[in-house]
């Protein structure tokens, strides 16, 4: 079928192509963790989060920002599970999450690496969740006894999240790569 | 297979595969051996803090609702509670209590046994007597379980 020329033109800049591959890397993530047993609703490794941290370091907290809100709504309607009880909570923890990168990338970067806001995101996004979990669906202090073995959960998967995340940083030579394709991008596969 | 794979993951995944890394022991730098620390004070804490509200000191007993008594568990004592339909003994020992003898056809209350932890409940239901124990001041005596 001939193809109309469209007379809408979007323009596409490199930040966007830029932005939109790292989410679709998060959103992949995403959708693999969901195939993972949990031992508990609500813990996680939460993986897409390394993108998240790398994309901060790399390109600031709008990016993150942006990959990591992507994240939340194409991954939730990739698992199904968008506008789900599990939607909000991953939402308010990626909120949560990102207001605590704003203030933790001012962190001095000279004793303070990755794996530090990783851990801090990390619990962030535990505390976004069981507040959102409180208000709304479990109405009882009862959810605050799950709190220790979250606490625990984001203690590990933010500190390995944070290490992954501070290795790949730590390579170089892929920077040049990244910020190099956006001016020869295809519109993808 | 290969290149559905968006860019940039299969870059962070090259990455992550290949060699030549620093070990992971160099990623940490000093704040984050700190915060690391601190972090891991805090969780160990969280536990005993919130997961309290094992041990009782007072069983408290009750009728149609209303508190007849509440007994401290450090003495051995018996208490007996005149109900709809007779009477209910309460036994109590050093750290738990227990429903000694009920009127009630099907016994449910007594064959519960010993209660130790706070905010067990032994309900003698055909009398209207209650057997609670409580523990001391913690937050956690709003609730006895918690399921999904």
């Amino acid at each position: 079928m001939p193809m109309t020329p469209s007379t809408i033109e979007l323009p596409v800049t490199a930040d966007d192509y830029r932005i939109a591959r790292y989410a679709a890397a998060a959103i992949a993530l995403t959708v693999a963790e969901a195939a993972l047993p949990s031992p508990l609703p609500g813990i996680k490794p939460g993986l897409a989060n390394i993108i998240v941290l790398v994309v901060l370091a790399r390109y600031g907290w709008r990016d993150a920002a942006w990959v990591s809100l992507l994240r939340v709504v194409a991954g939730s309607l990739v698992i199904g599970q968008f506008l789900a009880p599990g939607f909000f909570l991953a939402l308010a923890g990626a909120l949560c999450s990102l207001g605590v990168l704003a203030l933790a990338q001012h962190l001095p970067s000279r004793f303070f690496g990755p794996v530090s806001a990783s851990v801090l995101a990390a619990f962030a996004h535990i505390g976004g969740q069981i507040a959102l979990a409180r208000a709304w669906l479990v109405p009882h202090d009862g959810v605050f006894y799950l709190l220790p073995l979250f606490a625990t959960a984001a203690l590990v998967f933010g500190t390995l999240n944070g290490l992954v995340a501070a290795r790949l940083l730590s390579t170089p030579v892929a920077t040049p790569a990244t910020t190099a394709t956006p001016s020869t991008v295809e519109p993808g596969p | 297979m290969k290149e559905r794979i968006p860019d940039g993951l299969r870059e962070m995944l090259a990455q992550a595969t290949g060699a030549g890394h620093l070990p992971w022991r160099a990623l940490l730098k000093p704040g984050d051996w700190l915060l690391l620390v601190c972090a891991a004070a805090l969780v160990a804490a969280s536990y005993p803090l919130l997961w309290r509200g094992g041990v009782a000191d007072r069983a408290i007993v009750r009728r149609d609702g209303q508190l007849v008594t509440e007994l401290a568990l450090n003495v051995a004592r018996k208490y007996e509670v005149t109900g709809a339909i007779g009477t209910t003994v309460i036994e109590v020992q050093p750290g738990r209590a227990r429903v000694l003898s009920d009127p009630g056809p099907r016994q449910y209350c007594v064959q519960q046994g010993w209660l130790t932890r706070a905010n067990a409940v032994a309900i003698c239901a055909p009398n209207h007597v209650t057997l609670q124990l409580a523990g001391r001041g913690g937050r956690n005596d709003a609730y006895d379980t918690l399921n999904y």
